[in-house]
């Protein structure tokens, strides 16, 4: 039986698991810099991380709990039935038979902005959601690549792994913010007679916990960034497999990133005159800027070179 | 899906079951038993046609094959809204195995292929004396059936539906999930 049509892209799954790696290190480098820094001063900074590991635990586990009905409260999505939208429920029946999957939720969200997105913590909770944007701008065969780009968000536990991922973030972020509290209120507090045993210690260990966890801070949240654009990729590549029609993800794609402006309507000859600014907004080079580290989702072009090399795969 | 593949994100795209399919013709037998439905000799095969060259031989391959066969089979094309191609194959209303082999036929190029993830869905027509229309569904992935009967406007018969469940429930696997019983309004063949 043939089957290499749908191979798996090993390198971007070595990527990935490379980044979860990495995530784990830093988090055990957290955990033992933080056991090593309490030990060396014999000191209680104890109380304020172990609020910090509760407070983002139970954070982490309200989001991941509650991450269907928070999403849709915030988009302002209302739920909506088979009746009222018979196309969206057509698209999405179609692409669970495909997959063979439980069928989601479905959202509309009142917005011009197109976007859709998937939620809940397992493929029971999920809800779909698309903005009515959305399904103005794109034609029936690119709102089913965007739909089958969520669906594999729901397939992939995305909203699991990723707010497991940034659960170490949001612990460093608050022992900073705790950190930086204590030595304000420990500072004020120490001339009033607060004469703990803690007190002498205190400013240093809460300056170098603060510190550690900025420095955690950050390189988790570079990493999480980084984690979060290969389950786009991934999510990408699975919905193009799934419709069979990865051309019409990057359509949408293009549609929705507002570059199909970049794509000339004119005729080359009568726009001859003009023709040389028509490359003037060429693609850039694929490189590391700022922008690219930072952002969520890979950029445009990653997005359409893989969907390209699919078409390609897929047409062999 | 294993931890592995969701840590790492990845989905196998699913193959198909495609033996389920010969059990057909021993339903069609209890329906017009005991429902009076009797088959309208139509049968339909669902996918979603992927984009290229290669997938677009296959299907051409598939048509050519199916319209050499013999005289009674009569093979038509349509594109459903949904982007989503119907082979419909048409054979006498007694003549429920070839169907069913007809419609097998189709899976398997594609399987062969390999694009057997593309497969939706089959779809056998029934209709009654009182001019009734259900349709039997088999769900590729799940390797289940379940029927479909379209009422007037887009609603479904679903008594109609649990009936034919209960009665056909021994023949064929039915599908035990409900919410999976997803509506094909205006199939051809139906």
């Amino acid at each position: 039986m043939v089957q290499t049509r749908y191979a798996p892209d090993r390198g971007l799954q070595a990527r990935m698991g490379l980044t979860m790696f990495l995530l784990g290190v830093v988090f055990v480098a957290f955990v033992v810099a933080l056991v090593f820094i309490l030990a060396a001063f014999k000191v209680g900074a104890g109380a304020i991380i172990f609020f910090a590991v509760l407070l983002g635990g139970g954070l982490t586990f309200g989001s991941l709990f509650w991450s269907d009905k928070i999403a849709l409260r915030a988009s302002g999505a209302q739920e909506v039935s088979p009746e009222e939208a018979p196309k969206l429920h057509g698209i999405v029946d179609r692409l669970c038979a495909l997959a063979d999957m439980p069928k989601p939720r479905v959202a509309i969200a009142q917005a011009d902005m197109p976007n859709a997105f998937a939620t809940g913590r397992n493929s029971k909770n999920a809800v779909l959601c698309v903005t009515t944007g959305l399904m103005r701008r794109l034609d029936d065969k690119e709102l089913e690549g965007v739909i089958a780009h969520e669906m594999s968000h729901v397939a992939h536990k995305d909203v699991v792994v990723m707010t497991i991922a940034s659960f170490l973030g949001i612990v460093a972020g608050l022992l900073v913010r705790f950190a930086f509290y204590g030595e304000l209120f420990g500072g004020g507090g120490r001339g009033g007679g607060n004469n703990n045993n803690n007190n002498g210690g205190a400013l240093p260990i809460l300056l170098i916990v603060m510190v550690v966890s900025v420095v955690v801070y950050a390189i988790s949240f570079l990493l999480i960034r980084l984690l979060s654009r290969y389950r786009e990729l991934a999510a990408d590549r699975a919905g193009a497999l799934l419709t069979g029609q990865p051309s019409a993800l990057a359509s949408a794609l293009q549609k929705v990133s507002g570059a199909m402006s970049a794509i000339p309507t004119r005729d080359l000859r009568e726009a001859q005159a003009l023709n040389a600014f028509y490359f003037a907004p060429a693609l850039k080079p694929d490189t590391v800027s700022l922008s690219t580290v930072f952002s969520t989702h890979p950029s445009l072009e990653r997005r359409l070179q893989q969907l390209s090399e699919i078409s390609a795969q897929l047409g062999r | 899906m294993g931890f592995l593949d969701t840590l790492l994100g990845r989905t196998k795209p699913v193959q198909p079951k495609l033996d389920a399919l010969f059990s057909l013709p021993t339903a069609a037998v209890t329906l017009q038993a005991s429902m009076g439905f009797a088959p309208t000799g139509t049968g339909s095969v669902c996918f979603r046609a992927a984009e290229g060259r290669a997938f677009h031989d296959i299907e051409s391959d598939v048509r050519e094959l199916l319209s050499m066969g013999t005289d009674a089979t009569r093979v038509e094309v349509s594109n459903d809204t949904y982007g989503f191609t119907w082979l419909v194959c048409r054979h006498s209303s007694e003549d429920m195995e070839s169907l069913v082999t007809d419609l097998h036929a189709v899976n398997t190029s594609l399987q062969d292929g390999g694009f057997g993830p593309q497969l939706l869905c089959t779809l056998v027509g029934f209709t009654d004396p009182r001019g009734r229309k259900l349709g039997i569904v088999y769900l590729y992935k799940r390797g289940t059936f379940y029927p479909f009967a379209p009422a007037t406007g887009e609603r479904r018969d679903n008594a109609l539906e649990l009936e034919a469940r209960g009665n056909i429930g021994s023949d064929l696997p039915i599908e035990a999930d409900l919410s999976r019983w997803f509506p094909v309004w205006g199939a051809p063949g139906l």
